[in-house]
């Protein structure tokens, strides 16, 4: 049995959820979430912090 | 004053109070703000984090955006408790109550029609991951004898591994299909990248689906009968949620297989 069910929320999914799901609405103040490139954001921000703190899943084991 | 209005989302009014330690984004309480029959979840935020520029520098600093979609996602879990909350997209903020009150004017009939679609309705994430090793043409079974025998064993490979793929496929098709039939409706998410996710596994099915409270057990019980299905798939069942992914316009994101086949376009890099 390899299915693993975590007690906390991973961000990825929540994000999916976040980012991507909810009402979106244009608020009066700032942008529209849709407006930033959210690709950008998380590859950028996620998979460079991942790569700072856990050892990378592409590695091959040699 | 100097604070924004941050609205996590919108609700019909309910009798049941909010948990008394209950902390929103930043770490300030939600209030209700009822207006015309509805009730907006809001909190304060600081404006030096959520003004345009502002925000878009934080959504790139991972720290913030984990605390912030987690106290989001928090404020919407306590709501579910209550009742079946309208979720509103992470960072939907505005200047004061009045243009929350001018919001709600704009979108009301929008608002009671979602609320009612997804009354006493739940969300389930599944997720299915392929554990395929890359094919490894450098490795072949045995020694070829000949030109000609390598050719013929790196075509049987890439069969192969071609013949995993499909399998895998197939499966994440399938389990959409019957799912889709259990639930009310449901969304495919872009598959997530296993350096987000840090989890082993190509994900080839990312889905959504919208499922009332009360056929939940049954759902969740075909999702694990689907769990030890076939070896070298691996399906995860999150949720439940708060129905973030059917928030939105009913019916304006129909599901998109090109999604699921794009995901398989960022793999290992092999043939330019």
């Amino acid at each position: 049995m390899t299915v693993i069910e975590r007690r906390e929320v991973a961000l990825v999914d929540l994000l999916d959820r976040l980012l991507a799901g909810g009402v979106g609405i244009t608020g009066d103040v700032t942008l529209r979430i849709a407006d930033v490139d959210l690709v950008r954001i998380d590859l950028n921000a996620l998979i460079s912090s991942v790569n700072a703190q856990v050892p990378s899943p592409f590695e091959e084991p040699s | 004053m100097t604070g924004l209005r941050y609205v996590y989302a919108v609700c019909r009014p309910f009798g049941a109070p909010l948990q008394a330690q209950l902390t929103g984004v930043g770490g300030a309480p939600p209030a209700l703000l009822h207006h015309h029959g509805l009730v907006a979840v809001v909190s304060t935020v600081p404006e030096a984090d959520f003004a345009e520029d502002a925000l878009r520098a934080r959504l790139e600093d991972l720290d913030w955006l984990t605390a912030t979609a987690r106290a989001h996602q928090g404020v919407i879990d306590a709501l579910t408790t209550v009742t079946t909350p309208l979720p509103l997209r992470l960072a939907t903020v505005f200047r004061d109550d009045s243009g929350v009150r001018t919001m709600i004017e704009a979108r009301e009939d929008e608002f009671r029609r979602t609320l009612d679609r997804l009354e006493g309705r739940v969300e389930w994430g599944v997720k299915v991951y392929a554990d395929i090793a890359p094919a490894q043409p450098e490795r072949p079974a045995a020694k070829p004898a000949s030109g000609r025998d390598y050719l013929r064993q790196r075509r049987a490979q890439t069969r192969s591994h071609e013949n995993m793929w499909q399998k895998a496929e197939e499966f994440a098709d399938r389990l959409h299909r019957l799912l889709s039939e259990r639930g009310e409706d449901s969304r495919l998410h872009a598959p997530q990248n296993p350096a987000l996710s840090g989890v082993s596994g190509r994900n080839v099915l990312n889905a959504a689906y919208l499922v009332p409270r009360a056929h939940s057990e049954e759902f969740v019980e075909i999702v694990d009968r689907a769990k030890d299905e076939t070896p070298g798939l691996r399906v995860e069942l999150t949720g439940p949620w708060a129905p973030y992914s059917f928030a939105g316009d009913a019916g304006a994101q129909a599901p998109r297989e090109g999604e699921r086949e794009g995901a398989r376009e960022g793999e290992g890099g092999e043939g330019t």
